[in-house]
């Protein structure tokens, strides 16, 4: 069996703000075509791992790899630009935007057209508008009938909660990523779309081809589609593996309900 | 893991499940249109192209010529085109930007200055106009790429603290720069004189034509209003637009989605300067001169008011307000037209406040019979208080009801004015019932203030009615005249 290719790799990554150390020596990998999903208590450091991967903080120590070439120190725009997006545990939407234009927006580090063409609307410049509203349109129908039709023009606040949750998916696919960084997709949402969304993740794999990173609570999600499961507390990996095999491990169990359960179990 | 939940693997596959009933799915969509025959105008009128709208405006307003010779009218209708200009470029930064820029007059007084400097004998440079226009322009879009070098890392209060730095640097300069390092470069307070009109294809543009305001700079203004406008609404509907949009709504999100925040903030002061320096070129060309004093804080304010009251984000949104605010702010230099304007306001307010309740009623008819017992009681006892200059029409009838004595104390005007700011903060301490008492005389007390201190002072009254204006609309429709609703935090 052929060694699957690492495609995103954090090697021994360190950051602390002040003396609080967030995150310590983390290795972390996930291979090409993979569903990784990162569990632990709050603040474990789980959203500062994916703000690190993400470019918005810069680890202290350690080096953070896509594909094999390193991002660290790169602005958040241009990691964008290599392949890597996300999603927003607490939801960061351009509310006062029209649902099709949240998904244009995000194809702006794949296009071209500068403001003089704009401005001239030159052929190039309109077959380039064509593409980025035919892109947010297969993004949109990703999700059904859900995003479709008259919600195209309407402003994003008036989508339910759950449908934010799906339009920033549905963003964070229009940069055409190759790994793809989930918060906490089901946060927040019903039992029917809790489930809706283990499906669509498993979808994102399979139709849409994305390598994926989920942080997640629900350990039905995180049981439904991880291949590997990393667990975390207070910035140190305490275990990896099968979810089986890390939903039983005593250190996650200790992690997550105290000393005194894991003697008990 | 029980089989109520539906993780397990056998969850119905069709009929109705929480959260799928179709009327509760619908219920949205059925919402977004509207129905009635506010909803059938709604849709006819919204398959109207936007440059039809555009088309059908622009021709509205090449016609006031043809309606009115007169140059004062004229000249009120040029300034408003170069108001509209001047609210558009704003809106690049305010309104899709999200930044908050207080230097923005600073880069229309630099397209003024850079004109008057490169056509006039100043220096004794006469540049042909097709030449020093865009000059001129680039100057204002590199000023503004430099103004947003050192600030784009900030925002919000920073911003506007930087950038207000930037306009009172720019008055400074320009007051000062009758001896910069030895040399006059801006005339200071004296400003630059003899500056050239346009000269397009061998004509000199004239500005007066047989004593009275020439059309010709009043088209001209439009074309710029129709270039303008057109190439800033389809950079709106580009990629930088929406990511000018998106930045406004959230930068760090922006930002992770692949759009350069920092160059993208740079670009959007660009922009902004760039539309105001030209609106320069055509304010000193008409002129013939350009002093430091034009281009400051008052200026600001009303350019600010345009882009709030329009609809900060909506193009026509913001030429229109443009255009209320530009002839409203003429129309109120006129006692006459300023009182009316006053109550209509004060009414105006008071109907929206309470709409169509009996409190309304209550301090409507109490106000007016206050007015009256007082108009009575002060005739009684001494006819000079109600001897005030009396007019005939509007006015006249306000002087039935309102006291005003034929001499004014000199105590009278400050007093006055400051009792009615302390009855204004009054009535937002107290509670409901005791408030509507208070408010009668409070508004009575208004009409006085008005007839006795303001209306003697007609420049600061002015702006008073027009702050009136601005705060009774925003009660209104706070996202203005034609600016979509807009939510902050949800």
């Amino acid at each position: 069996m052929p060694v699957a290719e690492k495609l995103l790799e954090l090697r021994r990554v360190s950051l602390a703000f002040g003396g609080l150390k967030v995150v310590t020596d983390l290795d972390l990998h996930v291979n090409e075509g993979e569903i990784v999903s990162v569990i632990g208590p709050n603040g474990a450091g789980k959203t500062t791992l994916f703000n690190l991967i993400t470019g918005i903080y810069r680890p202290d120590e350690g080096d953070i790899l896509l594909g094999g070439a390193s991002i660290v120190g790169l602005q958040p725009h241009q990691i964008s630009r290599r392949g890597i997006s996300r999603t927003f545990q607490t939801l960061r939407l351009f509310l006062n935007m029209s649902v099709k234009e949240n998904v244009m927006a995000a194809a702006y580090g794949r296009t071209h057209a500068g403001v003089f063409r704009s401005m001239l609307r030159t052929p190039g410049m309109r077959r380039e508008e064509r593409e980025i509203a035919q892109l947010a349109e297969d993004c949109l129908s990703f999700f059904g009938q859900r995003l479709m039709g008259y919600r195209w023009n309407q402003p994003a606040y008036s989508l339910s909660y759950a449908n934010r949750r799906r339009l920033e998916i549905a963003r964070a696919t229009a940069t055409r990523p190759r790994v793809l960084l989930l918060d906490e997709p089901a946060a927040g949402m019903n039992p029917v779309e809790t489930h809706e969304i283990t499906e669509l993740i498993g979808r994102l794999r399979t139709e849409g081809g994305y390598t994926i990173l989920v942080i997640e609570h629900d350990m039905h999600v995180v049981e439904g589609i991880s291949d590997r499961v990393v667990a975390l507390d207070h910035g140190v990996k305490i275990a990896e593996g099968a979810f089986e095999q890390v939903a039983t491990d005593p250190r996650v169990i200790e992690a997550y309900l105290g000393t005194t359960a894991a003697a008990t179990k | 893991m029980t089989d109520s939940t539906p993780h397990s693997s056998h969850v119905p596959a069709e009929g109705p499940a929480v959260g799928q009933d179709e009327w509760v799915a619908r219920h949205a969509e059925r919402r977004y249109f509207r129905g009635g025959i506010f909803g059938a105008v709604e849709k006819r009128v919204r398959v109207v192209p936007w440059w039809a709208w555009l088309a059908l405006f622009l021709g509205c307003m090449s016609l006031l010529p043809v309606f009115s010779s007169s140059g004062y009218v004229r000249r009120v209708g040029f300034d408003t085109v170069l108001y509209m200009l001047l609210a558009l470029g704003l809106n690049v930064v305010v309104g899709w930007g999200g930044l908050l820029d207080l230097g923005y007059v600073a880069f229309y007084g630099l397209g003024a200055y850079a004109y008057a400097l490169l056509d006039s004998d100043k220096f004794g440079i006469h540049l042909p106009t097709l030449v020093s226009i865009p000059a001129v322009v680039i100057i204002g879009a590199l000023a503004g790429f430099l103004l947003g070098l050192p600030s784009r890392r900030l925002t919000g209060d920073y911003l506007a603290i930087v950038t207000l730095f930037f306009l009172q640097l720019f008055q400074t300069v320009t007051t000062n720069g009758d001896s910069m390092f030895g040399h006059n470069v801006t005339g200071g307070p004296n400003g630059i004189l003899r500056v050239d009109p346009f000269h397009v294809f061998g004509h000199d543009l004239s500005v007066e034509h047989q004593g009275v305001f020439a059309v010709s700079y009043y088209y001209v203004a439009l074309a710029f209003l129709l270039v303008v406008y057109v190439a800033l609404r389809f950079v709106n509907h580009s990629r930088t637009g929406r990511a000018w949009r998106s930045l406004r709504e959230d930068p760090l999100a922006a930002e992770t989605m692949g759009m350069p925040v920092n160059w993208l903030k740079l670009m959007s002061f660009s922009f902004g300067a760039a539309v105001a320096a030209l609106t320069g070129t055509l304010f000193a060309a008409l002129n013939a001169s350009v002093f430091p004093l034009t281009f400051y804080f008052v200026l600001l304010i009303i350019v600010y008011t345009m882009v709030i009251l329009g609809g900060s984000g909506s193009q026509p949104g913001v030429v229109l307000g443009a255009l209320v605010i530009g002839p409203l702010l003429e129309m109120l230099r006129d006692p006459n037209k300023s009182r009316i304007l006053f109550y209509v306001v004060l009414v105006g307010s008071v109907v929206l406040a309470f709409r169509l309740s009996r409190k309304l009623g209550l301090v409507a008819a109490g106000t007016v019979a206050l007015g009256f017992v007082c108009h009575a009681i002060a005739d009684a006892l001494n006819h000079s208080w109600v001897a005030g200059e009396k007019a005939g029409g509007f006015a006249g009838a306000v002087a039935h009801w309102v006291i005003v004595p034929a001499h004014t104390a000199r105590w009278l005007p400050p007093t006055t004015y400051v009792g009615l700011i302390g009855a204004a903060l009054v009535l937002t301490l107290v509670r409901e019932r005791l408030r509507l008492v208070l408010l009668v005389p409070t508004l009575y007390f208004a009409a006085f203030v008005w007839e006795n201190v303001m209306l003697q002072k007609p420049d600061p009254a002015r702006y008073i009615v027009l702050g009136l204006v601005l705060i009774a609309l925003m009660i209104v429709r706070p996202s203005g005249l034609l600016g979509e609703r807009r939510v902050e935090i949800v």
